[in-house]
């Protein structure tokens, strides 16, 4: 397939990879930002392939992870209302709030939609004007320019039977929370190809250069992560911290500027609590005054949610990349996809689902002997 | 049951599991965990007897002198006319293959419908009018059949339940229980077709060329391989809820045997691969109604594949893996950059990723 089979070469892989074997001397610690990137690191054995002093340390940017659960809980309450259509993407429906999660509402009655864009709700919306439609607007800077498309739509059109129940992060703030935390182990940044592509990527140089850090713009494919992980790696080697964008095909400096027209038009910065991490300032979107009537917290004014994270979930140490996910006590045994008690075990971006999924609950020992060589 | 409505599941067996879950959600129909669990700790509890208890696609059993197999299906399908077929073939061809992946060939059915008040009859009968074309196809003869009507609002558009029984081959013996270390797995050809041609009408979604579905009666291939290579087939299985994923899973835990297979190997048409990237889906856990994956014993495996590769239905076979002592019960990718994973079993249905 075009465009991808050719970032999936095997044996070009080997090639990368080898390279990166011949350039590190010494231990590095690499973040991959989004969890899109963990997900195709951890399914195509990327992190096997890499020499073993290079760590890979699965970041926060996993929509799903990071929502904070009295959100969820918000989300399922309103979803359980009679005369309202919730809307969402998919992977949002197995996300445990703290008593059921949406499937579980749709399946006591709830009308619970899976749509493939925001602007589908609007539509729905459009074709029942008797019913409440709400879309749950979470994400990074990625999903956000649809997300606003969808309210400045509904506005021009004047549809008062839409809104959105939004939780948009940001990535830059992130770093900046991660490189500032004491205990940060973080060395370089593979910075999230998709991001940069709204984004651009002129956010990150203050970033490199306060940190000293080298951040390297990054697709998701086997062979844009290893071109990634290359790049950091050499830049580490040298002692240099730079912006570099190994991802050119999508993204450029400035980004998508007619998209960043529209994200500012309809939002505006805010604090947002991140599940497992706590509040970072001025990290994420809400919609501004402009908007403010197609916000679903506004509309439907949900009190009293209590929240209870599991004691035993130590998902906020897997976002932070304290701990990798089979570090966590209960990670295969209480802690499962069937039975999750933390939001990184649910997405399939998660770090903690990754892990499981593609049998990474096995020691190094157990898969040699499955008498399959490894990649080195 | 108290009155309030509440499950009391205090005189189950064994229901832990399902308490996590008190009301039926979409995932217990998905082909994955969920479903396994209503299985094993409602239905086989509940109806427990020898010929259940195998959990093959059809059940086998003797009556007189003969071995038969029987197995049933409920097409609940939306749309029901979708690119490469309808749920009329669906219904004919699914009931069809699950017997006669049990080793058996299919002979009779039959077919009940569950309509909707205000169904268009003449939609009813482009089912029923594909129904009889495939079953005519297929060789198999529907014999016996019911209809019921439900209120409008209470059904969407057109329910089919097919029943099928056939005779078993003399000295065959398949069935998911018996893979065997050595054994090589060979798949029938692409997968993924019909569940995303399903999704892509479904959902709108239109690629540069269309998806069609994979829906085909799967028995005169099947008939061939077992005529050229019957006493070394292990086990048979058509991918179908779930995907190549799921049966291969299903087959390591009944067989308690170990399976490899080599991602290169397995095919995707690219349109289905496409879509499968937009949505955020892996083919392999992806649903198939005209694929059958087989565990041959490895010294007939070439011969098997040159007979499936002679079949229009197998033109696109390959041998995908083996099975191996190692890693009893569980499913391991070699992937294209020569590192492995582990395929587990899907929770429920596949969701589509937000970004």
């Amino acid at each position: 397939m075009k465009y991808l089979n050719e970032f999936r070469n095997g044996e070009i892989a080997q090639r990368m990879a080898r390279e990166i074997w011949q350039v590190a001397t010494r231990p590095w610690k690499i973040m991959e930002v989004c969890g899109g990137q963990t997900h195709s690191i951890i399914r195509n054995g990327i992190d096997q392939m890499l020499p073993p002093g290079i760590e890979m340390i699965h970041g926060p940017g996993c929509p799903v992870c990071v929502t904070p659960l009295a959100l969820i809980d918000k989300a399922l309450a309103i979803a359980a209302q009679p005369g309202v259509i919730f809307c969402s993407f998919g992977d949002m429906l197995r996300v445990p709030g703290t008593d059921a999660d949406l499937f579980q509402i749709k399946g006591r009655g709830g009308d619970v939609r899976v749509v493939y864009s925001p602007l589908d709700a609007v539509e729905l919306a459009v074709k029942h004007p008797d019913k409440q439609v709400v879309f749950f607007g979470v994400g990074f800077e990625t999903t956000a320019p649809a997300n606003a498309m969808s309210v400045h739509l509904a506005k021009r059109r004047g549809l008062e039977n839409f809104s959105l129940l939004v939780s948009h992060v940001l990535v830059p703030p992130a770093i900046e929370a991660i490189m500032s935390s004491p205990e940060n182990q973080v060395q370089a940044f593979l910075a999230a190809g998709h991001v940069c592509s709204v984004m651009g990527f002129w956010e990150y140089p203050p970033l490199a250069d306060q940190f000293q850090i080298p951040i390297v713009v990054t697709g998701f494919e086997p062979l844009d992560l290893l071109d990634g992980i290359r790049r950091a790696v050499i830049q580490l080697e040298k002692g240099e911290h730079h912006v570099e964008n190994a991802y050119e095909r999508i993204v450029t400096y400035a980004g998508n500027l007619e998209a960043q027209r529209l994200l500012a038009e309809v939002f505006e910065i805010t604090d947002r609590s991140w599940r497992g991490i706590g509040v970072i300032p001025r990290s994420g979107w809400r919609l501004n005054d402009n908007y403010r009537d197609f916000d679903a917290e506004e509309r439907f004014q949900i009190r009293g949610i209590h929240t209870e994270e599991s004691p035993l979930c130590k998902s906020g140490d897997v976002l932070r990349g304290a701990i990798k996910p089979a570090e966590c006590p209960a990670f295969a045994k209480q802690c499962t996809p069937r039975h999750p008690l933390g939001a990184t075990m649910v997405s399939s971006e998660g770090a903690c689902a990754a892990y499981f999924n593609y049998g990474r609950f096995l020691s190094a020992d157990e898969l040699a002997s499955a008498g399959v060589a490894h990649a080195r | 049951m108290p009155d309030n409505g509440t499950p009391d599941f205090s005189n189950w067996i064994c229901p832990l599991p399902l308490r996590d879950y008190p009301t039926i959600v979409m995932g217990h129909g998905g082909g994955g965990k969920l479903g396994n669990e209503l299985v094993e700790h409602l239905f086989l509890p509940a109806f427990r007897n020898p010929a259940l208890e195998n959990l093959g696609d059809a059940a086998v059993f003797e009556i007189g002198s003969g071995r038969l197999a029987m197995s049933t299906d409920s097409f609940v399908v939306q749309p029901l006319f979708f690119p490469g077929g309808s749920i009329g073939e669906l219904a004919v061809n699914g009931t069809v293959n699950d017997v006669a992946v049990s080793g058996a060939d299919p002979k009779y059915l039959s077919a009940s419908f569950i309509l909707e008040e205000g169904f268009p009859l003449a939609q009813l009968a482009a089912v029923v009018n594909a129904m009889a074309e495939a079953a005519a196809k297929a060789g198999v003869r529907i014999v016996t059949g019911d209809t019921k009507v439900v209120e409008r609002g209470h059904g969407d558009g057109c329910y089919i339940n097919t029943a099928g029984v056939g005779l078993i081959r003399q000295g065959i013996s398949v069935g998911p229980n018996r893979a065997q270390v050595g054994d090589v797995v060979l798949v029938s050809g692409t997968i993924g077709d019909h569940g995303m041609a399903i999704m892509s009408v479904r959902e709108g979604l239109e690629f540069e060329s269309q998806i069609r579905s994979d829906c085909a009666a799967l028995n005169g291939m099947i008939a061939d391989v077992l005529d050229a290579v019957g006493t070394s087939v292990h086990t048979m299985r058509d991918p179908t809820r779930g995907g190549l994923a799921s049966t291969l899973n299903e087959i390591a835990t009944a067989s308690n045997i170990g399976i490899e297979i080599d991602e290169s190997k397995v095919r995707v048409r690219s349109e289905v691969q496409s879509a499968c990237e937009l949505l955020g889906l892996d083919p392999v856990y992806v649903a198939n109604e005209g694929k059958a994956v087989f565990f041959i014993a490895a010294d007939a495996a070439d011969r098997a594949l040159k007979v499936l590769r002679s079949h229009p239905l197998g033109r696109d076979a390959a041998r995908i893996g083996v099975v191996t002592a190692q890693h009893p019960r569980m499913l391991v990718a070699r992937t294209q950059m020569g590192s492995n994973r582990v395929i587990a079993t899907q929770i429920g249905e596949q969701l589509p990723r937000i970004c």
